[in-house]
């Protein structure tokens, strides 16, 4: 199998680790070779957070690289735009619809950008989902980093079963529930 | 095939390092090395330590090592300049148990004050350095480390980097080795390093890493891999997957012993190829030795010594392949901040408002540095902020830094903080040093240390007092306030900086990230209140926002309930809701 590419960005404390690990499991189960690189330290204090997720048959690289991804998921809009020319020509953009204004917008030297999304659209396959509203509704919003990942669970190769046993193993046991229908109501929405 | 399980590089060296039988671990947290000693303190066999600092952990591992028992140590790479000292001369001592120095580099600076590079104080303490270039590899080399060490009676330094450190990858689970403890022997020529038995020594070390040299050419971690032979690669660590990845059909040595260098096997190597590349990141370590025995090579001038390197950059710069895209336009940049309910941005608002520079130290409270608080005006390394203030002082003299103060963390002060303190008493310093004490370890993710009451292990132990301590040093005027009374603390500020001695204040309240905090309650604008001031704004929450209209609003799934913001209003316009007990 060629190698996949999947890279996942947001900023730091967004839980994009978590997605992660699950993603690694999923791989690991279905006996692929498996890479991830992941930033720890400074940046997970609201910087701009990547990581990148790699599997095949043989895997060297850790990283994903321009115009290198099959799906890219984004927990925030600014950096789905700022991350987005890693993405194949046919490649899917998960987005989650919501903003968070870097320290350059809040104080003002910096503008947050207008229409992100109609202009990812324009050139690339984009799914969006508000995901803070998904997990409103099902009372944590903490979970919505689950909910984002259950959308881009559909242009992955796994089944539903797959997903919810890793979910099952890896997040702690009192969450195991929420994060399950967390991940339900992203992929089957 | 045995069990596989996924691991980040550093699971793998602590994986590596029980297999191997290590009893003895000491660190002190520094990314990207942290999980390393985090993971190792899983493993019930294993003693492991958070301890003060690098040097503090390195002479625990030899005097663990010299104790005949396989023991580690582990650092980031500015950790090791700290641990230099104990390691400079135990490179002359050797070891009776095995010793092995996990130094994490960090190509690319993203969590570091700079991008040294360990290779070149390996060469210069005479040290063995292994890299490995994959999770598996930071097992086995982990593995092979110690045993190296105890062949040629050397510690043995592991180089791993950020990316290394923090990938994962299938990892092969094996059992751990049983490894009898050595018995101590009482062995004054090698242990005592004073002159006479030293000079001995530096014989024998020089000794050991030349014959180190000749047997490194089979060593079974140094590979070569014959493909076509018009290209031929030198690398090593992460480097080589870039290599694999961007040129599959070259020819390439994959070094896993990167000092001292395989003369015979890269001599060989180079003979067979037409034209030789060495692919290295950082500093041309392998490159200005491979040229000095008169082997041409390509490498620096083609290659950056900043940064991390990718398969990209070795598409476009061998093989003239540069990779097109298009990049966003106008996407501000959005560098790491202060999390909201972060009690160091409460400490930093009142020192803005004072109009006080801040020598700062290493930790989360460094970003006290940029917009919109700008209270940081220095940064060099651990516990430098005291004594970065009293050379001020001694330099301009006390009225000078009455507008200034010194900036540092709980877990940052002890590690060498304590000891510019006792400079500021011994040599009569006025100064005001700030301990921002947040119970923890931030930056890191956490970890527990000489103040907090719990071991690595998480064990509960005596938690060292701040305040006695500094009591204990003779400094009269130390004061603990609460991080977020900011009226208070700005009383105690503007009094103790105009103060004619050395003072202390402590400033607490936990980290909210910490495991065990729990939010207060929630904040939430009024917006008929609202006179739209933007006084809340100036610490710069992440969970407050203006709209261009002025309207500010709060984000309820971020706040962490501190009230600064509440505070800093005078119009009443933020109300609290407190969370449901």
């Amino acid at each position: 199998m060629e190698t996949k590419n999947i890279m996942i960005v947001g900023v730091g404390g967004q839980g994009t680790l978590l997605t992660s690990r699950v993603l690694g499991g999923i791989i690991t189960k279905a006996g692929y070779d498996v890479k991830l690189s992941e930033v720890h330290g400074m940046a997970q204090r609201g910087g701009s957070v990547v990581t990148f997720v790699r599997y095949g048959d043989k895997v060297y690289e850790p990283i994903v690289e321009e115009g290198q991804a099959d799906v890219l998921i984004a927990f925030e809009k600014l950096e789905a735009k700022r991350y987005a020319h890693f993405l194949k020509k046919d490649g899917v953009l998960i987005v989650n619809d919501q903003e968070i204004a870097p320290m350059t917008v809040v104080t003002g030297s910096a503008k947050y950008p207008e229409n992100i999304l109609e202009d990812l659209k324009k050139d690339r396959k984009v799914v969006a989902i508000d995901a803070m509203a998904e997990a409103k509704k099902l009372g944590n919003t903490k979970c919505f980093n689950v909910v984002i990942l259950g959308v881009a669970a559909k242009s992955m190769d796994f089944t539903k079963e797959q997903w919810l046993e890793v979910i099952e193993e890896i997040v702690p046991k009192k969450t195991v529930e929420i994060n399950q229908k967390a991940f339900i109501a992203g992929f089957e929405r | 095939m045995g069990k596989t399980k996924i691991m980040l590089g550093n699971e793998a060296i602590a994986r590596g390092a029980y297999e191997a039988g290590v009893k003895v671990s000491a660190a002190y947290p520094g990314t990207p090395s942290t999980e390393v000693s985090e993971n190792l303190a899983k493993y019930d066999e294993v003693y492991a330590e958070w301890s003060p600092n690098e040097k503090v952990a390195a002479e625990v591992a030899i005097g663990a090592s010299l104790s005949g028992v396989r023991a580690m140590v582990s650092m980031k790479h500015v950790g090791l300049n700290v641990a230099s000292d104990p390691l400079y001369t135990c490179s002359y001592i050797g070891v009776n148990g095995g010793l092995v120095v996990i130094v994490a580099d960090d190509p690319g600076i993203y969590s570091s004050q700079n991008e040294q590079d360990t290779r070149m104080i390996a060469r210069a303490a005479m040290l063995p350095v292994l890299e490995p270039s994959d999770s598996e590899e930071a097992r086995v080399f982990t593995v092979r480390a110690f045993e190296l060490s105890e062949e040629y009676d050397t510690p043995v330094i592991l180089r791993t980097t950020t990316r290394l450190s923090h990938s994962q990858g299938v990892v092969n689970l094996c059992g751990r080795k049983d490894i009898p403890d050595k018995p101590y022997e009482r062995n004054m020529q090698k242990n005592v390093m004073m002159p006479a038995n030293a000079k001995t020594r530096h014989v024998f070390v020089e000794q050991r890493l030349k014959r180190m040299a000749e047997d490194a050419s089979s060593f079974d971690i140094n590979k070569v891999e014959y493909n076509d032979t018009s290209v031929g690669v030198i690398t090593s660590g992460i480097a080589y997957q870039y290599v694999k990845e961007a040129m599959p059909s070259a020819s390439v040595l994959k070094l896993g012993c990167v000092h001292p260098l395989p003369k015979q096997l890269i001599c060989e190597f180079a003979s067979k190829v037409d034209k030789l590349y060495i692919v290295e990141e950082l500093e041309p370590v392998i490159e200005e030795q491979v040229r000095s025995w008169g082997i041409e090579a390509a490498g620096k001038e083609i290659f950056t010594v900043q940064g991390e390197y990718s398969a990209n950059m070795i598409r476009e710069k061998l093989l003239n392949e540069p990779v097109s895209y298009t990049v966003s336009k106008d996407v501000p940049a959005r560098p790491p901040i202060l999390c909201p309910g972060c009690p160091h941005r409460s400490v930093y608002s009142v020192l803005k408002k004072l109009k006080i520079h801040a020598a700062g130290d290493i930790g989360c409270y460094t970003l006290g540095a940029v917009a919109p608080l700008n209270v940081v005006d220095t940064t060099v390394c651990m516990g430098a902020s005291i004594s970065v203030l009293h050379g001020m002082e001694k330099a301009k003299g006390k009225d000078y830094i009455t507008h200034w103060v010194a900036t540092i963390g709980d877990s940052t002060f002890l590690p060498t903080g304590v000891n510019s303190l006792m400079n500021m008493v011994y040599n009569k310093a006025t100064g005001t040093v700030m301990i921002l004490d947040n119970s923890t370890t931030g930056m890191t993710g956490h970890q527990d240390h000489a103040a907090t009451g719990l071991t690595l292990k998480k064990e509960e132990t005596y938690a060292i007092n701040l305040y006695a301590l500094c009591r204990a040093m003779g400094i009269e005027h130390v004061y603990e306030v609460d991080a977020f009374d900011i009226d208070e603390l700005e009383k105690v500020v503007k009094r103790e900086t105009q103060r004619e001695a050395v003072s202390v204040i402590i400033t607490k309240a936990p980290c909210a990230l910490l495991k065990t905090f729990v939010p207060k309650g929630k904040c939430h604008t009024i917006p008929e209140k609202c006179v739209k001031c933007g006084q809340c704004l100036v610490p710069g929450c992440p969970a407050i926002t203006r709209s261009e209209d002025g309207t500010v609003t709060i984000d309820d799934t971020m706040c962490n309930g501190c009230g600064l913001c509440m505070k800093r209003c005078k119009f009443d316009a933020i109300g609290f809701v407190p969370n449901e007990k």
